[in-house]
């Protein structure tokens, strides 16, 4: 069957509350902050807000519906998104659907977890049953080992270098300058890099995103309801989602993308040469890599020679991870799966700011998350364009 | 090759002992069919019964029918390093103090991917055998071993956190007057434990095999008679803190039931050996060990009980002993639990009938106390915690297994 399009759904709103890297405050604190700035973004008073998407790690004991009382909210439909980096798609691939059917008319998107000082610790040790069991007593190096790895298989099997992960990760540090939510903004030299602390061979300190707290949001609603509350907004053109692809692999070399990309780009009726820049997931270099490859920027394989012969910076020929990605502004938990996410409405918008791609009319934010055993098993993309 | 193990020097007193940290020991229960695995030194994962799928990490389902049906089977342990990480920074404590640790992914012929501990001489690309043991939390972990055996691997440090290996460790024997102790001092003395303890009760009485023990290399004899808890306390005030490994040899071995004996003298007797023992050994010196538990190269490692296959299932020709017996086994999983906070093991090894004088009138098969202090070296060497020595304790095992009811029958005759 052919799949609906995405017609009549408007995406608006970017919020990003600025990160700390350590919080003494809740994980509802940090979505009543994003709440709150998207209820003075958009006029809307907490009534209105009748569709809510939820997605943080540190919620505990409470869930979504709980929450829903914490805010003095009401919504006649809520989602609890826990997919991590795959978080920002899932949840507005759903929410343009409610939208589009009359379930909700309003739907605020928000992820946000806080990071107490012990709290990265506790969340790896219980992150699923097959890391309380398989992962976490061989040496607790957390997603640092099992992305190493990934990592290793990878260069051995493609021929990449630390140079390569370093290009990404030094173009993406001097997009974070000009970015003032970014935690780092020192500049990054590829020699600064590769002289890095090893953390779990081949990953140095520069390939691991720091754990930090904060706080994103953007809300979903009708075209013509954004145009009324004069809200500038970007169309949906596509959208996929895949959870545990590739399931005989016996390491990650390919995720989800790789699998529904055909219909992807058939969806948007578009070529990846359409697209003006690309929010990858960026826990780690290699998973950008995955999906330059597995979205068809290049053949499977070839992204060590992609970002050779690529500038990645915002004014570069290959604008990636405009805002500087998780690994200079921060992961903030589930937040990290909308980072890309609330970055790319904010340059199809003109709000962008420093980091503005110059004449951008398309872009793709792409998600990766769960790494439940020994590799991230959900998948996510969508497909963004200028109104 | 490994880096052969350098015998530790004397420990500086005035140095803080490193407190004994544990690995997470969290564990769904599905899992604990590894640590069952594991407790006996087999490799075992689940085995579809419907579809033949070999599944990893451990689940409640077939992940290729949905089938329920996933028992732990032994499957071939062989398989070939896919891809190397030494972890440098480690959130956790216990591995915090430990790195570097090296992990990788080991592809098993079987069919899944482990993602396990690697053995030094484990490269990435090379063929490895899988091994599952009791990490000091007490709970399976997997490490990959090279396919044939390397020089010292045994002193692989990663290895080490996971074994007992009496090499330069330090052994208490409780009773050296019989032909167990006397047999395990020489067994130890071979895998060379830097110093062999024996106790001897009133050690001014001669004894068969006296010359022959005292001539061991390594041997020192105290006068240990662990049915008087103050001797127990007062040899446990001298060498306590110098014991790494415990190895209760005290046996009691006396024929007859429970109903055709008369009075309690003899049953008295075996519950003071062996049971009592038992407590007073643990009081005395298990709080000493459980502080050493991470006490450098000799660190406190392992309380071993030496017990009969029949504390699993009564054997009425010897009944009350057999009771008694029962009851150091139910004692010794109290230990256990005791002991697991210090990352001590407590090993149990089960055996039928010894090939000593107590059991004269018995047919053999019967086993020689040599068999019995080879088999609990290389219990310790392997780091699990329950052994079944010989023919007729794993015959009792198998069968145990199969239909207990049917054991309690054939074993009253």
């Amino acid at each position: 069957m052919k799949r609906r399009g995405y017609e009549g759904v408007a995406v608006c709103a970017p919020i990003s509350v600025p990160y700390r890297r350590y919080s003494v405050d809740s994980a509802h604190w940090w979505i009543g902050r994003a709440l709150h700035a998207l209820t003075q973004r958009t006029g809307l008073k907490p009534a209105d807000i009748d569709g809510l998407s939820v997605s943080s790690f540190t919620l505990a004991p409470d869930t979504a519906v709980g929450l829903t009382q914490h805010l003095g909210l009401s919504p006649r439909w809520l989602d609890h998104v826990p997919m991590g980096g795959a978080s920002g798609g899932v949840a507005l691939r759903r929410a343009a659907r409610a939208v589009q059917a009359g379930d909700a008319d309003f739907v605020a998107c928000v992820a946000a977890d806080t990071n107490h000082v012990d709290s990265f610790r506790k969340t790896l040790s219980s992150f699923s049953r097959f890391a309380q069991d398989a992962v976490y007593p061989y040496g607790s190096g957390g997603p640092n080992a099992s992305f190493a790895l990934i990592t290793r298989h990878y260069m051995n099997r493609t021929g990449a270098t630390r140079e390569d992960f370093g290009r990404i990760c030094v173009a993406q540090r001097a997009n974070a300058q000009r970015y003032d939510g970014a935690l780092m903004q020192k500049s990054l030299t590829l020699d600064a890099y590769m002289r890095a602390r090893a953390i779990a061979d081949p990953i140095h300190l520069f390939d691991c995103v720091m754990p930090c707290a904060g706080a994103e949001a953007f809300l979903v609603c009708r075209e013509e309801d954004a145009q009324a509350m004069k809200l500038p907004f970007v169309r949906v053109l596509s959208t996929i989602e895949r959870h545990n692809a590739y399931q005989d692999d016996p390491i990650q070399y390919r995720g989800g993308w790789a699998q529904d990309r055909d219909n992807f780009w058939s969806m948007a009726g578009i070529a990846p040469d359409d697209v003006d820049f690309l929010q990858t997931y960026d826990d780690y270099p290699v998973i950008v890599m995955m999906q330059i490859e597995d979205l068809g920027f290049c053949a499977k394989g070839e992204a060590p020679v992609f970002v050779r012969d690529h500038s990645l910076t915002t004014d570069g020929d290959f604008p990636h991870n405009t805002s500087g990605g998780q690994l200079s502004v921060g992961q903030a938990g589930a937040a990290g799966g909308y980072l890309g996410m609330v970055e790319a409405i904010r340059q199809l918008t003109d709000e962008a700011g420093a980091t503005t791609v110059p004449n951008a009319r398309v872009g793709l934010v792409s998600g990766f998350g769960m790494i439940n055993y020994d590799r991230g098993l959900a998948s996510s993309a969508i497909l963004l364009a200028r109104s | 090759m490994t880096e052969p193990l350098l015998r530790p020097r004397r420990k500086d007193p005035l140095r803080k002992t490193r407190e004994p940290l544990l690995p997470q020991g969290l564990r769904s229960r599905t899992a604990h069919g590894l640590t069952a695995a594991a407790a006996e030194g087999r490799f075992m994962l689940q085995v579809c019964t419907d579809c033949g799928f070999t599944l990893y990490p451990p689940r409640d389902a077939c992940p290729s029918c949905l089938s329920d049906r996933v028992p732990f089977h032994d499957v071939a342990p062989g398989g070939m390093v896919l891809a190397e990480t030494t972890i440098r920074t480690s959130t956790d404590p216990y591995f915090r103090e430990r790195t570097p640790w090296r992990i990788g992914t080991v592809t098993l012929d079987c069919g899944p991917s482990f993602v396990a501990h690697l053995h030094g001489d484990a490269a990435e690309g090379s063929r490895v055998v899988m091994t599952l043991r009791l990490d000091k939390s007490g709970n399976a972990v997997a490490i990959a071993m090279p396919d044939k055996p390397t020089s010292h691997q045994e002193d692989d440090v990663q290895l080490r956190e996971l074994t007992c290996d009496p090499k330069f460790r330090r052994v208490l024997i409780t009773d050296g007057r019989n032909a167990t102790g006397q047999a395990m001092a020489r067994a130890m003395a071979a895998a060379q434990a830097s110093i062999i303890f024996v106790g001897i009760a009133d050690p001014w009485k001669p004894f068969p095999g006296e010359t022959d023990l005292r001539a061991i290399p390594c041997v020192e004899i105290v006068p240990l008679d662990i049915t008087d808890t103050r001797s127990v306390a007062d040899v446990a005030g001298e060498i306590a803190h110098r014991v790494d490994i415990l190895v209760n040899t005290s046996e009691h071995h006396r024929a007859g039931g429970i109903m055709n004996r008369h009075g309690l003298t003899i049953a008295r007797e075996e519950m003071d050996i062996r049971y009592f023992g038992l407590l007073r050994l643990a009081q005395h010196f298990g709080p000493t060990m459980r502080a050493r538990g991470a006490d450098g190269v000799n660190a406190a490692a392992a309380f071993v009980n030496l017990l009969s296959v029949h504390a699993l299932m009564n054997w009425p020709e010897f009944g009350a002993f057999s009771a008694a017996e029962a009851a150091c086994l139910s004692a010794s999983q109290a230990l256990r639990a005791e002991l697991r906070g210090g990352g001590v093991k407590v090993l149990n090894m089960f055996a039928g009938p010894l090939d000593t004088e107590w059991f004269q009138s018995v047919p053999p098969p019967k086993l020689s106390p040599a068999a019995l202090a080879k088999a609990t070296v290389d219990a310790l060497r392997m780091g699990i915690e329950d052994s079944y020595v010989g023919d007729i304790a794993q015959d009792i095992r198998a069968r145990l297994d199969v239909q207990p009811k049917a054991l309690e029958r054939e074993l009253g005759g």
